[in-house]
């Protein structure tokens, strides 16, 4: 049920270009130098999560370890004054649209703040962790987005899991109705927390679309190169009137859930051994190297990008201050309730007592 | 002054609020062709067109989350639940994303959202159809609870609604849907936040909202003709923000008070209003505040809800056990 034969795939698993009738790369070399420097980047984001959840620096960190081709291909298909609905493991699709606005989401997982950022300043919409929720948001902005004639659209980011709330469901179905330009991208990685997709669902995520009236695409998420195009196609005909369009990329979480889950409990060796050998980077590299535009001079570059990100991130976190107790209540309200205000007042005077004592 | 009922005036309000910017949506199961189920956006669909009264698939939570996604596209939408008892599915939008957007973004976000909601019981509806449903909003921090009580406020409170920058549950009492004012439209009505002294007394308040207001009024007329007190009625008009001055210095002035909501009793406004005036004006109490409210228990079968529901005889009866304590 995880792949079929319909499964959009450009890239072998020994990284030759295969060629595909409805979807073609047209990116150019150093775009597609580029996209390589993404996926290291997006990985050398996610171990230094962990490493900085490990040492307690965050308070919890859900990697996005081998869904990084999911996330940067899908994230590199849209455009600047498109949307992104992100759940909350999308850290890739933030770096690739907002750059070092990932530090909001290391701000998260810390602890720090709530979502923390602007929706508007890089289209993207806060990370939204009740499951399936966000995909409606979408549509919502979606449909909006077509009732200005603007020629946008909106990605909705979820899981397999996120595909049994109802929710995602009324999205599918409210999305065909309106015909809004909403691209709904599931990256099923095989497990919801503990459960396997044999417990979630009987039919593949992407046919469900055609009983809500719109195409599906199953795509091979950890081929970046497929991704991409699959997104790019489900984009454009989104933003050309088209409405909406369900794609599927098949992928895996190689890691835990979040850092709090022991997937040994669940999963065996021999599914993640085999999974890992699919991994999307070397399958990537490989595809690089075979047209000849690897080199040692852009691994070199592309591991320095790595080591000066993670650095900032780690520095960033490791001087990150606690927020100011104001944030408590300073944001709730546009026209906050005096109620509200007299009980802050009152916690200053608490509070106001020990700064006396010290 | 023109005679006008309630819903007439919300009909008004909605399409005056249209008028005024373009941004303002309404969306809703049956609110376009029908004009809604109590006709309160009739004629509109007509006048503005499908992309700003729209037809949705019948989907409570679709209906949130999608009024979500237009208010961060810039849209100030005002989606309706068709009734109390319908309004849950939505719970999950509201409570996860409505109310928390604007902070969980450090105050970038507005959420420009009315959620228009009829409520509350009295007209012999089938179940599921005479809920109120007030507290579990008004303990949701980042929602306003506005429920108005004349045709006036109705007007002016959702006006005010729809140009507020924050998220409001807009409670509307359905039994009083077509009670009739006499008030020349536009009108503008106090602030949301303030309450309301409707009527002067000084031996009682009766704290009354929404669907209670004509009840705790036509108690204190009553106790007045039987020579049985002088009842002050204040009504609160909006649940989030409290008007706590007001409560607090009607206490204060007739020293005794009585909340009336047709909510369970358990955990509602009467418990909010009983302890803030209780902190505030312990004092001036000659008695502690009473209860007469609905029982805590589902919403019953209607041939049994006027025993569960205030009326002016167990409002009354409330009053004279304060008055005897």
């Amino acid at each position: 049920m995880d792949q079929t034969d319909e499964q959009v795939r450009l890239l072998g698993e020994d990284g030759t270009l295969l060629q595909h009738d409805t979807y073609k790369v047209d990116l150019g070399d150093d775009e597609l130098c580029d996209l390589y420097r993404q996926l290291v980047v997006v990985r050398r984001i996610d171990v230094e999560g962990n490493n900085l959840q490990r040492q307690g620096q965050l308070g919890i960190w859900a990697p996005c370890l081998g869904q990084e081709a999911a996330q940067v291909g899908s994230a590199r298909a849209l455009r600047p004054d498109d949307f992104v609905f992100p759940s909350y493991r999308e850290h890739g699709v933030i770096y690739v649209r907002a750059g070092m606005e990932v530090l909001s989401v290391l701000g998260l997982f810390r602890g720090a703040t709530l979502s923390g950022w602007d929706p508007q300043r890089h289209k993207v919409a806060q990370y939204s962790i009740p499951i399936g929720t966000q995909a409606l948001h979408a549509v919502g902005y979606a449909v909006g987005a077509k009732w200005d004639g603007a020629e946008v659209c909106a990605v909705a980011y979820f899981g397999d899991g996120a595909t049994s709330e109802g929710d995602v469901s009324e999205a599918f179905n409210f999305a065909a109705v309106h015909s809004a330009p909403v691209v709904f991208f599931c990256q099923n990685n095989q497990w919801a927390i503990s459960v396997p997709l044999a417990k979630q669902m009987a039919a593949p995520v992407y046919k469900r679309a055609f009983g809500f009236g719109f195409p599906g695409v199953q795509v091979d998420g950890n081929d970046v190169l497929a991704v991409y195009a699959v997104t790019r196609v489900a984009a454009d005909r989104a933003r050309e009137g088209g409405g909406p369009t369900l794609v599927e990329a098949i992928t895996y979480r190689l890691g835990a859930h979040t850092t709090t889950d022991d997937p040994t409990r669940y999963r065996t060796s021999d599914e993640l051994d085999m999974w890992k050998a699919r991994e999307p980077i070397g399958r990537y590299r490989a595809f690089l190297e075979r047209t000849g535009l690897w080199s040692e001079e852009l691994e070199r570059d592309v591991q320095a990008e790595a080591d000066r990100v993670a650095g900032e991130v780690r520095s960033t976190v490791e001087s990150m201050p606690d927020p100011p107790l104001s944030d408590l209540v300073d944001h709730v309200y546009a026209d906050p309730p005096a109620t509200l205000l007299a009980q802050w007042r009152q916690l200053q005077e608490f509070e106001a007592q020990f700064e006396t004592e010290a | 002054m023109a005679q006008i009922t309630m819903a007439r005036a919300l009909n008004t309000a909605l399409r005056d609020a249209m008028e005024a910017d373009d941004r303002v949506v309404l969306l809703g199961e049956d609110v376009g062709t029908l004009g809604g189920v109590f006709r309160i956006t009739d004629g509109l669909l007509k006048d503005f067109g499908e992309q700003r009264v729209m037809d949705t698939p019948l989907a409570e939570s679709a209906i949130m989350g999608v009024s979500i996604g237009l208010a961060l596209r810039g849209y100030r939408p005002v989606p309706e639940m068709q009734f109390d008892g319908f309004s849950y599915p939505a719970l999950d939008q509201i409570i996860s994303h409505l109310a928390k957007y604007r902070n969980r973004s450090a105050g970038a976000q507005p959420m420009p959202v009315v959620c228009r909601i009829p409520y509350g019981g009295a007209i012999g509806a089938v179940e599921h159809h005479s809920e109120s449903p007030e507290t579990i909003y008004c303990h949701t921090a980042g929602l306003k609870v506005v429920t108005p009580s004349s045709a006036a406020d109705a007007y002016s409170l959702l006006r005010q609604s729809i140009e507020s920058d924050d998220p409001v549950i807009f409670l509307e009492p359905k039994r009083r849907y077509w009670a009739k004012q006499e008030v020349d439209l536009p009108v503008e009505t106090e602030p949301i936040g303030r309450a309301r002294v409707v009527r002067e007394g000084s031996d009682l308040t009766l704290v009354a909202y929404g669907p209670m207001v004509k009840v705790a009024l036509d108690a204190a007329e009553a106790a007045q003709e039987e020579g049985a007190g002088s009842l002050e009625v204040i009504d609160l008009r909006t649940l989030v923000p409290l008007d706590e001055q007001t409560l607090v210095a009607s206490a204060a002035k007739t020293g005794r008070m009585v909340v009336v909501h047709e909510a369970p009793q358990f955990l509602g406004m009467g418990a909010e209003v009983a302890a803030r005036v209780t902190e505030a004006a312990f004092f001036h109490l000659e008695a502690p505040v009473l209860r007469c409210t609905g029982l805590d228990i589902p919403y019953p079968p209607a041939r049994l809800e006027e025993a569960h529901l205030p009326g002016v005889d167990r409002v009354l009866w409330t009053v004279q056990r304060s008055l005897d304590f």
